[in-house]
Order: C-alpha cells, then sequence, then structure tokens
C-alpha cells in the first residue's frame, strides 16, 4: 500500500470551476507523473468556501491553503512544497490587516471562528467517490437509527437535539417530522428543499457540490422515522454541478445497497429522485413548490392543510431543506445531546452563512448559533473593504431587514436576530459600507420580490408594485414626506395581507431602512440629495474653479464631452449633458472635481 | 459492492479510513504528534527522505497517529538529515543525523516513553514555517 506524502485537495466548487480548477488537477496530476513521484494524492473536493479567492489549492497535512492558483503555478509548488518542503510564499494568503503572509488555514481569521458541522465534509472530501464519505462514518447514522432505533425514538432524539429548520422559518425539525409520522397514509413523501433563491446565497449549492451523501443520508434517516419510502429532491436547474454530483451520488448509493430495497439487511427500503425548478423564488416557498413538482403552477396555497397532511401527490410529505438535512447524520453519530450544547438557549447548533458585499473575506461560513455579528463580519470577514466605515447588514436577503452599528454585539440566532427587527432567514449576509444608499438597497431587494412575485394575490401583485414606484420616485428625487407615510401604510397591509411569505416579508427591507436610516430618505424627500452619493439623479459632479489647474485630462477622458474649458484655465461641465459615469473624478489628480 | 449490513458497513468505512486520515490528522496537528523532517537538497541528499519513508510507513504499521510533514532547510546542514518532533503540549526538539536507525530508536525511546536520546540538537530559533 501506498504511504502518501501528502495530500493535494483541489477545491471543485462552482467558483473555483469557473477559475479553470480542473486545470489545476491535471497539471498536477501530469507534472507529479512526469517527476515520478507517486506518494502524493491529488483530489478534488467541493467548495472551501473561501471563492473569491480561488483557485484554492489545500495541501495536507501542513494545511497549506494556497489561494489564486493558476496552472502556470503548479510545477513551482511541486518543485517547492513537495519536493523541497519550502511553501511557496506568494501563493499564500495575506492577512488583510497585518498584509503578511499566512502559514496555514490554522492561522486564517477566516477559519478561527468557524465550527464546521453542515460543511464538515465540503473541501475535505471527495464528493464524488461514495468511499470517502464512508470513511468519515458515512452512512453509520443511517445504520445506527434502522438497527437501534425506532421511528418514534429517532424523532425524539431529533427534537430533544433542538434543531431548527434552516430554510428560513426555524421550526423545529423533530416537531415537524412527527406531524408527518402521525399523518396515516399509504404513501409518504420525503422532499428535500434545493430551490435556493435567495439572491447572492449559495450555502445549499455548496453542501450539494461538496457532501451530497450527506443529504441523502438524512433524507433516508427522515423516510423510516416518518415512514416514507419516497425521497424528491427539488433543485433549481441553474445548479448543474450540484445536480451532476447529486445524481452520481444517488447511482452510487443504490450501487452500495444504501438506497433501495432491505436498506444493511433490516428491510427498510427508500429511493431517491430528482426535481428540477426553473429558479422561480416563489416555488422555494414548500406548497408553491410541491405543485411544481406536480406539474402544476408554481403558486403557493393557503396553509393548512400542510404539507404533513396533504402534501405532494395529496400525501402526506415532510418538506426540509438541504442545510437542515445535512446537520442530520452528525446528530445521531454523536447524540441530540453533543448538538444541543452547541449554540444559544433557543437556537442550537451551527449556522452556514454566505458572506458577501463590502468585506474583505467573501465566502461561505459556518458559525456556532450566537456568535456576534462583529465577530463574523470583524474577525471572520476581515473587516470592510478599503478600510471604509461600516453601515449595515442584510440578513434574511429579500425578506429579512438590516442591522447597524448597535446592532453588532447581536448573538446570531434566531431568536435575538427577531429581536433586532431582522430574521436569520437562510443565510445570505450581505455587508454595507458607507457608499451604499439604503434606499437603494431597500429598492433592490423589491425590485427582486415584485419581480419574483407569483401575481396570485392582489396585496402582493399590486401593492409592493406600488411601493417599488414610489421608492423610484424617492430615488429620481420627485418624492414627497406623505410618500413616506404611504409606504409606511402599505408596508403594513401587504403584510397582513398578502398570501404566502413572499409577499408578506416584501415590505420588511423598506420598513427596516426607514427605521433604521429615515434621515437617509429624508434627506433624499427634502434635500433632494443622496448622502451615500448613490443615487444618481440626486448627485452633480462639479468642478472647483479654484483647484483646477487646466490640465484637460477629465475633458479628455469624459465619455460624453461634458466638460469644455481652455488649457490652463477651470474647466466646466455641462450638467445638462454629464451622464455621471464619475470618470472626471478618479482622472483629477488635482482633486479638484468632488461629487455633491 | 453490496454492502449489506451495519457489521459491513463498519468494516468498508475502516477499510477506507486511510484514504482520509491524513487529512483528519492534518486537520487535528496540535493534538497529535507532529514529526518534521527537513528535505531540503542537502536533507535529501543525507537520506531525508529514506527517513521520512520509514515514519510513514512504521507509524501506520503501529497504529501510531502523528502527522508527519516536510519542511525546508532548518539552518544545521552540517547535520543532516535533521528531524523536528513536537509531542502535543511539549516543545519541539530536533534531532541530528537521523538514518533509518537512529529515526527508529527516536520512535521507541521518546516519541512513545518520551526518553531521551542522544543527537538532540539545541535550539534557539522560531519554529520554521
Ligand atoms: C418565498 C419563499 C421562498 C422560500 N425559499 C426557500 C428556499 O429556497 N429553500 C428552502 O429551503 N426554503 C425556502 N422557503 C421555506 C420553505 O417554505 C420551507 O419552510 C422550508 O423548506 C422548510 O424546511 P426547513 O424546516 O428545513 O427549513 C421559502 C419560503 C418562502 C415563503
Ligand atoms: S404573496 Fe406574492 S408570491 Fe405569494 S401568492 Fe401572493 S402574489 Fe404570489
Ligand atoms: S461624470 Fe462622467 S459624464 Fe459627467 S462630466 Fe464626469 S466624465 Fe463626463
Ligand atoms: S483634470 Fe482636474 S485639474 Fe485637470 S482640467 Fe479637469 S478638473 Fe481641472
Ligand atoms: S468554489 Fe472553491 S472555495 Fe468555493
Amino acid at each position: 500500500m501506498t504511504h502518501y506524502r501528502f495530500h493535494i485537495l483541489c477545491c471543485g466548487g462552482t467558483g473555483c470551476k469557473a477559475s479553470n480548477s480542473a486545470g489545476i488537477v491535471r497539471k498536477f496530476e501530469a507534472v507529479l507523473k512526469e517527476k515520478n513521484i507517486n506518494d502524493v494524492q491529488v483530489i478534488t473536493t467541493g467548495c472551501f468556501g473561501f471563492c473569491e479567492k480561488g483557485p484554492i489549492v489545500k495541501i495536507l497535512p501542513d494545511n497549506t491553503f494556497y489561494v489564486q492558483v493558476k496552472e502556470d503555478d503548479v510545477e513551482n509548488i511541486v518543485n517547492e512544497h513537495i519536493i523541497k518542503g519550502r511553501k511557496v510564499e506568494r501563493l499564500l494568503y495575506t492577512d488583510p490587516k497585518s498584509e503578511g503572509h499566512v502559514s496555514d488555514s490554522k492561522h486564517m481569521g477566516f477559519y478561527k471562528k468557524q465550527m464546521r458541522i453542515a460543511l464538515r465534509n465540503c473541501g475535505f472530501i471527495n464528493p464524488e467517490d461514495i468511499r470517502e464519505y464512508i470513511a468519515r462514518e458515512g452512512y453509520a447514522a443511517l445504520g445506527k437509527v434502522l438497527t437501534e432505533m425506532t421511528p418514534e425514538a429517532a424523532i425524539d432524539e431529533m427534537t430533544k437535539s433542538g434543531l431548527r429548520g434552516r430554510g428560513g422559518a426555524g421550526f423545529p425539525t423533530g416537531l415537524k417530522w412527527g406531524f408527518a409520522r402521525k399523518s396515516v397514509a399509504d404513501q409518504k413523501y420525503v422532499v428535500c428543499n434545493a430551490d435556493e433563491g435567495d439572491p447572492g446565497a449559495f450555502m445549499d449549492r455548496s453542501i450539494l457540490e461538496g457532501d451530497p451523501h450527506s443529504v441523502i443520508e438524512a433524507m433516508a434517516i427522515c423516510g423510516y422515522c416518518i415512514g416514507a419510502t419516497k425521497g424528491l429532491v427539488y433543485i433549481r436547474a441553474e445548479y448543474p454541478l450540484a445536480i451532476k454530483r447529486l445524481q452520481i451520488a444517488i447511482d452510487q448509493a443504490r450501487e452500495y445497497g444504501l438506497l433501495g430495497k432491505d436498506i444493511l439487511g433490516t428491510g427498510f427500503e427508500f429511493d431517491i429522485e430528482l426535481r428540477y425548478g426553473a429558479g422561480a423564488f416563489v416555488c422555494g416557498e414548500e406548497t408553491a413548490l410541491i405543485h411544481s413538482m406536480e406539474g402544476q403552477r408554481g403558486e403557493p396555497t393557503v396553509k393548512p392543510p400542510f404539507p404533513a397532511v396533504k402534501g405532494y401527490m395529496g400525501k402526506p410529505t415532510n418538506v426540509n431543506n438541504v442545510e437542515t438535512f445535512a446537520n442530520v447524520p452528525v446528530i445521531y453519530l454523536k447524540g441530540a445531546d453533543w448538538f444541543n450544547k452547541i449554540g444559544t438557549e433557543k437556537s442550537k447548533g451551527t449556522k452556514v452563512f454566505a458572506l458577501a458585499g463590502k468585506i474583505n473575506n467573501v465566502g461561505l461560513i459556518e458559525v456556532p448559533m450566537g456568535t456576534t455579528l462583529r465577530e463574523i463580519i470583524y474577525e471572520i470577514g476581515g473587516g470592510i473593504k478599503g478600510g471604509k466605515k461600516f453601515k449595515a447588514v442584510q440578513t434574511g436577503g429579500p425578506s429579512g431587514g438590516c442591522l447597524t452599528e448597535k446592532d453588532l454585539d447581536t448573538p446570531v440566532d434566531y431568536e435575538s436576530l427577531a429581536a433586532a427587527k431582522s430574521i436569520m432567514g437562510s443565510g445570505g449576509m450581505i455587508v454595507m459600507d458607507e457608499d451604499n444608499c439604503m434606499v437603494a438597497i431597500a429598492k433592490f431587494y423589491l425590485d427582486f420580490t415584485v419581480d419574483e412575485s407569483c401575481g396570485k394575490c392582489t396585496p402582493c401583485r399590486v401593492g409592493n408594485k406600488r411601493m417599488n414606484e414610489i421608492l423610484d420616485k424617492i430615488i429620481k428625487g420627485n418624492g414627497t414626506m406623505e410618500d413616506i407615510e404611504l409606504l409606511k401604510n402599505l408596508a403594513t397591509v401587504i403584510q397582513d395581507t398578502a398570501l404566502c411569505g413572499l409577499g408578506q416579508t416584501a415590505p420588511n427591507p423598506v420598513l427596516s431602512t426607514l427605521n433604521n436610516f429615515y434621515d437617509e430618505y429624508v434627506a433624499h424627500v427634502k434635500d433632494k440629495k443622496c448622502p451615500a452619493g448613490q443615487c444618481k439623479d440626486l448627485l452633480s459632479y462639479v468642478i472647483n474653479p479654484d483647484k483646477c489647474m487646466g490640465c484637460t485630462a477629465c475633458a479628455r477622458k469624459c465619455p460624453v464631452a461634458a466638460i469644455t474649458g481652455t488649457v490652463k484655465q477651470p474647466h466646466k461641465i455641462d450638467q445638462a449633458k454629464c451622464i455621471k459615469c464619475g470618470t472626471c473624478l478618479d482622472t483629477c489628480k488635482f482633486g479638484a472635481i468632488s461629487k455633491q | 459492492m453490496a454492502v449489506k449490513s451495519l457489521a459491513d458497513l463498519k468494516k468498508m468505512s475502516s477499510e477506507f479510513k486511510n484514504t482520509v486520515s491524513l487529512r483528519e490528522n492534518g486537520d487535528n496537528v496540535d493534538s497529535l504528534i507532529q514529526i518534521k523532517v527537513a528535505m531540503a537538497t542537502c536533507g535529501i541528499a543525507s537520506g531525508a527522505k529514506e527517513v521520512m519513508d520509514f515514519y510513514l510507513e512504521e507509524l501506520d504499521k503501529q497504529g501510531i497517529k502523528a502527522v508527519v510533514t516536510q519542511t525546508g532547510c532548518m539552518g544545521y546542514c552540517y547535520a543532516e538529515p535533521t528531524i523536528e518532533v513536537k509531542l502535543p503540549g511539549k516543545d519541539p526538539i530536533v534531532f541530528g543525523h537521523v538514518n533509518v536507525e537512529k529515526a527508529s530508536e527516536i520512535l521507541e525511546k521518546y516519541i512513545k516513553n518520551g526518553e531521551l536520546v542522544e543527537g538532540i540538537i539545541p535550539v534557539n530559533y522560531e519554529t520554521v514555517k
């Protein structure tokens, strides 16, 4: 048997694949072969969470973390690191604060505060090889549940663990399974919700790409608990890599007899099929999702009846989110009492977030519940980009709200985030700095929900559209103080009357920004100014004649010839022509141009 | 390939274990025995590769969990091959003139029993990254 000296892990997640990680893998294999090195193994893994600095190459056992690796770097890594044992400094991650190279992942602020349960195998195993999953005690939880526990006992264990749904609402998973178990029917279904419509979120995609077997195993466990033999994964067709890996994993599980009839000789039968969604946000709502799988229009219907009573094909159906499922096997392996010691009183375990926006370390992170926003933004995220000032962080995506400086010490858990007037949501976390206009942010989210509304009910179809028009008016400088009041009233009515979660929560970003940044709205309305300098209609570029040296640089760069003047004389911008592209501001070396 | 029972699955899991154990050990370095073999040109010429291979095989054979890595030149070329051994919770110790025989002695005496053996190089350097 070969004793490997090194494992070279190359990220094969969507982000790194897009920047040629597959070419890097091939190159490593070729170079190692050429140099006759056969005690080094190259493995393609799922996402490391550090996609922005991809492609990532991690070398074990010394945990060296190379970022932005190119095919041309491979030879160098082999010669230096593999042959001579010297790290290739220039490819190491640079700490944004100290600006020094960080020798290995154990010393990266990004990883220090993280705790990986749902992502335990992402960036660690080859997701296309069931043997690696089995080596990590994969399917042992299913084995334990099938041979040692009754369905009732297994559901009790789940309830005791305190796991709550990671798809947004945070409903206790054990309770949900209990409801589905109680429903009597000849056929029941386990559905995995992999629709993931929140803009900018990629938690579920990464889990499916990096560790598909954990979801398969969990669905089988759920099937045993509620008495279902069929599982369906509803996944958006825009996730081709996740679909491919999931299908490979399902095929391998069948081949190993871990899906199908008489699993592990216990007589239990379970199998899984994929259903593709077209990527409509509303289809992530469980009733709409079920209709979409049935081949009907993806529109929500009123609950009750809940899916646990009447779901797919009218049969009792248990719907859980991908990340919820990814936690399940570990809970049975390590026990509910292990899991419920992690996190806060009412929110147990960890949560995965897609950290994005104006932050140094953009990426996918997993932290214990109760970690504060400050720790996430400044320690894991490495602080705000370019040394700018933090302004707000949006959690819960288009259904959520923004949190500000005063909320930074809020522990991340369902209750605390709700108390701070936002929500946990599914895991989108977007950081904003002083250059972001909060009215524009509210409009960004509302644009999204208006686009995604299915149009079934009036409050959402018409109401949210009206709100969006008012925001547009304010951003263009035509808003009135009455408009702000109208926004508030409309928001309350829509929240109370829309049929599904999409419409009900769509006004949240508006209310939340009104709450925290009322002055910014007023500035747009009364002073016709955008304090952050983002809303183009409310700002003008002007040249200060005292500072202008008449160098003509700006005039030559302006794409619409809006700047006039003679050499060595102060220049002038024709506001009627200016398209506010900002080029002149970046061009002027004398600081003569400003945004007002 | 069908797994017919939980016992089957467990057997399979331990069979496959070594495909990921190097990674798992790397993940838990701080709680494991760490051996660093200096493998710069001077080290390789003087037999460091054999020492590294010896540890990889022998530790696995004896079922001792350890992380064996290679480093660049430690700056003791006169005493190559050199190795650095760090037992959990202890300061690292550097040994010089390590051949396979010496490596075996270090394993049996120091690594397994904490007994000191000859050939320790006094160190006053910052651990090489
Ligand atoms: C508009 C809307 C979109 C939703 N999108 C998703 C989604 O993309 N993924 C998801 O898991 N849950 C989504 N949900 C929540 C689901 O309805 C459901 O609560 C969830 O899948 C249950 O799983 P959990 O208990 O494991 O969280 C959405 C809900 C609404 C109202
Ligand atoms: S609230 Fe919006 S998305 Fe939901 S049913 Fe009504 S129109 Fe459709
Ligand atoms: S902002 Fe753009 S369009 Fe306007 S004056 Fe400057 S360069 Fe010209
Ligand atoms: S670039 Fe600056 S200094 Fe030169 S002409 Fe334009 S405003 Fe004046
Ligand atoms: S895709 Fe490579 S780190 Fe995320």
